[in-house]
């Protein structure tokens, strides 16, 4: 997965968002990548782009919810404590973590390979269902924010 | 009850400090406070520079800090991990989000594939795509 942020003389004008610039994955995260790469040559080329003004872009920005900052909080408890070497204790901030954002790939994919899981084996293929069967959540396209 | 060395993670920060430690509750004195977090009991409350969050109780001087209440006056989310002496203090989502109210990109600084370190700042004066991805 990738996620793109637009900044130009250090402002912020397009909000990060998941983009890709290929369509190798499509068929399984469902974003096509002609959008993207459209919108970005636009922007390279006439520096055209949409939707740049302030409150559009702080309406579609994606910030964290009380709940996913506390669950990135158990993740570095988690991460500190597999560091120790107690993995049992680890492997208890790890769930917690996923618990509280259950769709955060970085927590639930990124931790597979420290707790001695296959990031490409069953349970990521199971955390893959259950992100399907929820609507793919954060993979919303940034051209269907921008039209509203 | 005897104080015990205690990890305190301040986002990505390990702070080694010491605490109190009974039945799940972590109690830290406002000296550990003061070195660990920056805040200082005052008479005002617990203060950082002018900023003073209001602390009622007038045993905590004596008694500690329980990490908990610490937390939730700070606003901060806390994992607390009290077995194994270990927590970690989140960012609020309110000051994440007001991070990002003036819409100013962080600055930061990366090493490239040759080790070359680049920051966002080097750029200012032109676009930037900037693409984060995971291998897995």
């Amino acid at each position: 997965m990738s996620t793109v942020v637009w900044i130009d003389k250090g402002k912020i004008v397009r909000p990060n968002a998941i983009e890709y610039g290929s369509d190798m994955f499509t068929q399984f995260h469902g974003l096509e990548s002609a959008p993207h790469l459209a919108a970005v040559r636009a922007w390279v080329n006439d520096g055209t782009i949409e939707n740049a003004d302030e409150e559009s872009v702080k309406a579609r920005r994606m910030v964290a919810t009380p709940e996913e900052q506390l669950a990135r909080a158990e993740f570095a408890l988690a991460w500190h404590l597999s560091q120790a070497g107690n993995n049992e204790a680890a492997e208890r901030h790890y769930v917690r973590a996923g618990e509280l954002s259950p769709f955060d790939w970085t927590i639930r994919r990124g931790s597979m390979p420290i707790r001695g899981q296959n990031p490409m084996g069953p349970e990521f293929f199971e955390f893959a269902k259950e992100w399907d069967a929820a609507g793919k959540p954060g993979y919303e396209s940034e051209a269907a924010k921008r039209a509203g | 009850m005897s104080e015990t060395a205690f990890t305190l993670i301040d986002e990505s920060r390990a702070i080694e400090t010491v605490a109190r430690i009974t039945d799940g509750d972590v109690t830290l004195s406002p000296d550990a406070v003061r070195t660990a977090l920056g805040w200082e009991l005052k008479p005002a409350g617990l203060c950082q520079g002018d900023v003073c969050i209001p602390v009622r109780d007038d045993r905590i001087a004596e008694s500690g800090i329980d990490l908990t209440v610490l937390a939730k006056a700070l606003g901060r989310p806390l994992a607390l991990d009290a077995e194994q002496g270990a927590a970690a203090l989140g960012a609020s989502a309110d000051d994440r989000r007001a991070q990002f109210d003036s819409l100013d990109a962080p600055d930061f600084e990366l090493p490239d594939l040759t080790g070359a370190l680049h920051k966002l700042s080097d750029y200012s004066d032109k676009k930037v795509l900037l693409i984060a991805y995971a291998s897995w």
